[in-house]
């Protein structure tokens, strides 16, 4: 049944252009409320700058960028055709 | 007289009869001798309690305490869970050789000496190969050799490093092993194998998802975490495990992030961590070793989640390439729910197991003012999220419409993934069920409000940096050369150089010789060569298969008397 009626809309309601825009609406503002929460719960922090305002956020955010370039970097010497070890 | 039965040796039993037993009987077996083993290991008292004496030494088969009864529980009831979510799909023989493996690594956990510890060690090593093999593909029978060649040479230098230490101490107890001269070296590196450290790595991204839907999910849970479980027991504090669980770590975010295979991303994972308990244990302290044995526990948990999540998707459709994959919430919404369950459970989501394990081996680099290991744990529980939590159901179960419309997987599978989820929902909730079995007592609050808050921020934002650059990380058809490309292509091209031109000289001297001194070389060569009567040595291996032989034996002897 379900999979009838997913065939014939064609494109489910999750990901409609609109449902996708609405996502990262909610998406930013979640982020916005966890960086917000930092002011009425104090993060006790064991060195000095990880106390500091959103530095979770920053920190978790610049070292996935670093960690999937560095990825990319690697890439470039390691990638191989996934048939590479086949003949 | 029989006081105790070895827990282990239940599963073992029982995997030899599922080898052997009409199929009438393979679901009973199944189902029950799990259970047996989880109800006998909860009885297991402290100390040793099974003991006899084999050549002089002294072999403890049980030796009771709160980390074995920990590694052994989660063992068992991983068994059970990976048994519910395999008895539709998979063969009696594969079963069977499977909890052969799961049998063993419940003895290594309750060895009170090296020697059977080391049996033990190499039984698992014989079983999981045999699982592999048992996978669904050509290609299982080439990645399973190339995996029973690492496992039996780790093997092989663990003994080595066992016999010089037994040598030396004059002792064959399993207890903590100091660092200070080549055999514990060795014991070490033979360990460190079967953690899956870095550059002897790559057989856990190349054997394990050559497995079947149902072997992977075994697979994932003992031999990493039986190493994990002796590195706890005899090198806790030993700080070259700190840089070793580090490199470990980022290893795995960056080898998952390029990789295409679903399974081969979770694998990778797995050495990842793997790496976090690692660096617990090179900590040392009481704090980290208790995070080291949870998050152990907690990973057993969510990692076959993830697996059995994988599995369906790979049992339902046939496929494990990213690059096939994608748009199956739409029909496989169990699968998908208890996929982001465990996939939030590995990011150490807030109300999820891996939150209440992880953050104790992040306090414990802390108490330590380990300040750049914090950092890097602090980098890396983001690469977590990046690299497993979001891209394993992104790339699997949304991306872009597949056009696969694949149903949920049969009830039993269903069950089993439920039963995982809600262990991971339960134990982030209430941390006490966990921590009250810890090695040591813990002193630790995880759910205070800026904790939440720290690892929200962390996390979410990881997440943001996921889909900024989500062109960057489209799926291709590649793989990534890892260090086994040092054996399977460069080792493959020595030997291949070697035997030809060693062959063409060989040819060209015989050519160039009389005849009668070739024959006379043959002559010699009839009696005095390799297998030639005179000159044959009876291998070593031999010796030492009936000595084991004859040590099973006896340690049945032992049980019945």
């Amino acid at each position: 049944m379900n999979n009838d009626e997913n065939k014939n809309q064609d494109i489910h309601w999750l990901v409609k252009p609109k449902t996708i825009k609405i996502l990262w609406l909610l998406m930013f503002v979640i982020l916005a409320i966890t960086l917000l929460l930092q002011a009425f719960a104090h993060i006790h922090g064991h060195f000095i700058i990880d106390e500091s305002f959103g530095f979770n956020a920053w920190y978790g955010f610049i070292t996935c960028v670093a960690m999937v370039f560095i990825s990319k970097l690697l890439a470039i010497i390691v990638k191989r055709k996934d048939s590479y070890y086949d003949d | 007289m029989i006081n105790y039965i070895p827990p282990g040796l239940i599963l073992i039993i029982a995997g030899f009869l599922l080898l052997i037993v009409p199929k009438q009987l393979f679901k009973p077996i199944a189902l029950v001798s799990p259970l047996i083993t989880i109800l006998l290991t909860i009885q297991v008292p402290d100390g040793v309690i099974l003991k006899s004496s084999f050549l002089d030494y002294s072999i403890e088969l049980i030796e009771g305490d709160k980390l074995a009864r920990l590694f052994a529980l989660i063992f068992s009831i991983m068994a059970i869970g990976g048994t519910i979510f395999a008895i539709n799909n998979i063969k009696s023989r594969e079963l069977g050789f499977a909890f052969i493996y799961a049998g063993s690594a419940i003895g290594v956990t309750f060895s009170g000496d090296l020697i059977s510890m080391f049996v033990f060690w190499e039984i698992m090593a014989i079983g999981s190969t045999m699982v592999i093999w048992n996978g669904l593909e050509k290609s299982s029978h080439k990645a399973g050799f190339r995996y029973a060649l690492i496992h039996f040479f780790g093997g092989v230098i663990l003994m080595i490093g066992i016999i010089g230490h037994i040598y030396q101490s004059g002792s064959s107890n399993f207890t903590t092993i100091e660092l200070n001269s080549w055999p514990q070296w060795l014991m070490l590196f033979g360990i460190l194998i079967n953690a899956g450290a870095w550059p002897i790595s790559s057989w856990i991204g190349d054997a394990y998802p050559e497995a079947s839907a149902s072997g992977m999910v075994f697979l994932s849970a003992f031999t990493t975490k039986t190493a994990v479980f002796v590195l706890l027991k005899s090198f806790p504090g030993t700080e070259v495990l700190i840089y070793i669980g580090i490199f470990m770590i980022f290893y795995g975010i960056i080898y998952a992030l390029l990789e295409n295979d679903m399974r081969r991303i979770l694998a990778y994972s797995i050495v990842n961590q793997v790496g976090f308990m690692v660096t617990g244990i090179g900590i040392g302290t009481e704090m980290a070793l208790n995070g080291a044995a949870a998050h152990a526990f907690a990973h057993i948990i969510y990692k076959a989640l993830l697996l059995m999540s994988a599995g369906s998707v790979l049992y339902m459709t046939g496929k494990r390439k990213c690059t096939d994959l994608g748009g199956l919430y739409r029909t496989m919404p169990i699968t998908t729910i208890c996929g982001i369950i465990g996939a939030l459970a590995i990011s150490s989501f807030p109300l999820t197991s891996g939150f209440i394990s992880k953050s104790m081996i992040s306090q414990g680099a802390a108490d330590q003012h380990l300040t750049y290991v914090w950092f890097l744990l602090t980098a890396a529980s983001a690469g977590v999220f990046l690299h497993a939590g979001i891209k394993f159901p992104w790339f699997v179960f949304f991306q872009k419409d597949s056009g696969l419309r694949p149903k949920d997987p049969p009830l039993n599978m269903k069950v089993s993934m439920i039963i995982f989820a809600a262990l991971c929902i339960i134990l982030g909730t209430f941390p006490s069920l966990l921590y009250s079995i810890l090695p040591f007592n813990v002193n630790y609050v995880p759910y205070t409000s800026g904790h939440v808050v720290a690892y929200l921020q962390l996390l979410l934002f990881a997440g943001l940096a996921f889909f900024i650059l989500l062109p960057q990380m489209k799926r291709t058809l590649t793989i990534s050369l890892d260090s086994d490309w040092f054996f399977r292509v460069i080792g493959k091209k020595l030997i291949n150089y070697f035997s030809i031109e060693l062959n063409i000289l060989s040819d060209g001297i015989k050519r160039g010789t009389p005849e009668q001194i070739n024959s006379f070389i043959e002559q010699i060569f009839k009696y005095h060569g390799p297998s030639g009567i005179l000159a044959k040595t009876l291998p070593t291996g031999r010796t030492i298969f009936w000595v084991i032989i004859i040590f099973a034996l006896f340690l049945f002897l032992t049980f019945v008397s």
